[in-house]
């Protein structure tokens, strides 16, 4: 049954409505798939029991012409997601006896529409990292490798389970969050698709908090057409989450195929950085032909804050984290360290509980809005934000309907490759993604080609705020002349 | 701007994060590191910039101060490391 882990969502949800297969049928299927798939360390937890339980009962609703419009699809769920009565993690020993009581309102509203819980994925400690390597569970490694190579390869982070857990054809879908490129990096580095919605767009309820201005939860798929599914059922007004829009979820599905004909593109030329691989270039500018050939109009466009934007991330996110993990003190939920007074618990607890990466954030985090500091770095960060995202708008307002960028700066590199000496190095990465969340607008990353070595190369789309309908159907353009790009199995 | 080791030792008893002393000259390579990386921002003309508060324009949604959930102590507590009787345990905090 191993063609069925092959078949698109799409496809799936469509076949299943003709009783081609049952719901259990795929999920056995993509359950068969994720075990013999354990030497990527994809999933930290794996639900077996209750994925063929939901998809049962996803048989039974389709039996009695009761399906939702995401009836019997398996889907893998990011570590930072709280799932009831299921260990979520946030893949840091700090949280890894875990067992939320509650669901957030994301998987909610997926399970809502019937969809199958696989398990839960690893990724990058509370999120924080651009390469998997900082999780509690160790590394995921990349279904890519380098021709002729075995060079275990990163899939990108923090959201690389996901990623690789949908390229290695484990799950018809998976869940991620974004703060700095979380989605769209990894997204790239393994040949999916992977969305981060404008900031509001999906309820952050119930997901676990790194930086709460720039956090959202979206989409990895294998087509454009199936993250826009995902996404549908994933967005929506939320009463328990007040920075959660209320507005209505548009069919974004039926954006796909749209004709781009008469849009305009804008060419941001401060992404054309020095050193940058003359592949990312070629891509780029293949994209932007594609684009063109299908009717879109491209425009050189300026957006001069940009080189400010990592390094205002580097303060505003640092801080809110600092602000979020304040919660893991040893007394209401996850480790705790004894110590001699109370203080010296907490102490211990936080030791203990956070790796080397998440420690140095929250402390320069605590620094950055120490008294006598917060004016020189916190205040001025948050006016460069201002000026980041004005210069989004000067353009959206000048008749520019969205960007088209490189997603990432490379392709994916080795594990244990970067960020040894310097933290710095490995920051580096989201300079395409980070300005985005910083705006609080919406993003895609396309799969669009393979570099020499042949491993795959993303392009970035930039959208207006609230309109992922326009990135679905440019996204749609590229994925139509690039093709796909599917890892040979070495696992 | 760049921290010194004592500088190290209060930020890191301010975010309750116990480091031990052969910690502190490594962790303060990488802060300043971090800091040497942000130090850019001090060239950006930011007079007369109004720091954003708010990603999404929008006015904060408001809801009726209505008790709307409640009388789930132990699913509170479910997870705690100690608790007794629906109460959370910690060491003895006052003599």
């Amino acid at each position: 049954m191993s063609e069925l882990t092959s078949l698109t969502l799409t496809e799936a949800r469509d076949e299943l409505k003709k009783k081609t297969f049952t719901a259990a049928e795929l999920s056995a299927a993509h359950l068969a798939a994720i075990e013999k798939a354990r030497a990527l360390n994809a999933f930290v937890l794996e639900t077996p029991d209750r994925a063929i339980d939901m998809a049962k009962a996803s048989d039974a609703r389709i039996a009695a012409g009761k399906a939702g419009p995401l009836e019997g699809i398996p889907l893998a769920i990011k570590d930072m997601f709280c799932t009831a009565g299921v260990r979520s993690t946030a893949c840091s020993h700090i949280l890894d006896n875990f067992v939320p009581t509650y669901e957030s309102t994301v998987t909610s509203q997926l399970w809502r529409d019937g969809a199958v819980l696989l398990g839960k994925t690893n990724c990058d400690e509370f999120a924080m990292g651009s390469s998997n390597e900082t999780s509690h569970f160790g590394p995921v490694h990349s279904p890519w490798r380098r021709k002729g190579s075995n060079t275990p390869l990163t899939p990108g982070g923090s959201s690389g389970g996901s990623a690789a857990a949908v390229a290695a054809q484990l799950c018809l879908g998976a869940t991620g969050t974004d703060t700095g490129g979380s989605i769209r990096q990894p997204a790239a580095f393994t040949g999916t698709v992977g969305m981060k919605p404008t900031y509001g767009r999906c309820s952050r309820w119930g997901i676990v908090a790194f930086a709460s201005s720039l956090d959202q939860a979206g989409p990895f798929a294998r087509r454009v057409r199936d993250a826009a599914i995902l996404l549908r059922s994933m967005a929506g007004p939320d009463a328990k989450d007040t920075t959660c829009v209320d507005r209505a979820v548009p069919d974004y599905e039926a954006a796909v195929g749209k004709s781009v004909k008469g849009l305009r593109i804008g060419i941001p030329k401060e992404y054309r950085l020095d050193g940058m691989p003359a592949e990312i270039e070629k891509i780029w500018e293949q994209g932007r032909g594609w684009l063109k050939a299908a009717g879109a109009e491209l425009i050189e466009v300026s957006l001069p804050h940009t080189k400010y934007a990592l390094p205002a991330y580097y303060i505003v996110a640092p801080a809110e984290a600092s602000s979020n993990l304040a919660r893991y003190d040893g007394v209401r939920y996850g480790l705790r360290v004894p110590g001699r007074d109370i203080i010296d618990m907490y102490e211990k607890t936080r030791s203990d509980g956070f790796g080397a990466e998440v420690r140095r954030r929250v402390m320069i985090g605590t620094y950055v809005l120490s008294a006598g500091y917060y004016d020189a770095y916190y205040l001025r960060a948050q006016k460069v934000r201002t000026l980041i995202k004005k210069d989004f708008e000067d353009c959206f307002n000048a008749g520019v309907h969205a960007m088209l960028t490189p997603a990432t700066p490379s392709a994916a590199f080795g594990l244990g490759e970067k960020g040894g000496a310097d933290p710095v190095e490995m920051y580096l990465n989201d300079v395409f993604t980070v300005t985005v969340n910083m705006a609080g607008l919406p993003g895609i990353a396309v799969p669009a080609g393979l570099d020499a070595q042949g491993l795959p190369l993303g392009l970035q789309l930039i959208g207006r705020p609230f309109d992922e309908e326009t990135l679905f159907s440019l996204a749609a353009v590229i994925e139509q002349a690039a093709g796909q790009f599917r890892p040979q199995p070495w696992w | 701007m760049s921290v010194d080791a004592n500088t190290v030792r209060r930020i890191a008893h301010l975010a309750r994060i116990a480091v031990a002393e052969n910690e502190i000259e490594h962790l303060k390579g990488e802060l300043n590191a971090m800091l040497a990386f942000v130090e850019q921002l001090s060239s950006v003309k930011v007079e007369g910039v109004e720091p954003m508060t708010s990603v999404t324009p929008m006015t904060m949604k408001k809801r009726v101060d209505a008790v709307t959930d409640g009388g789930i102590a132990g699913d509170i507590v479910k997870n705690a490391p100690m608790s007794e009787e629906n109460f959370f345990l910690v060491p003895k905090v006052v003599e």
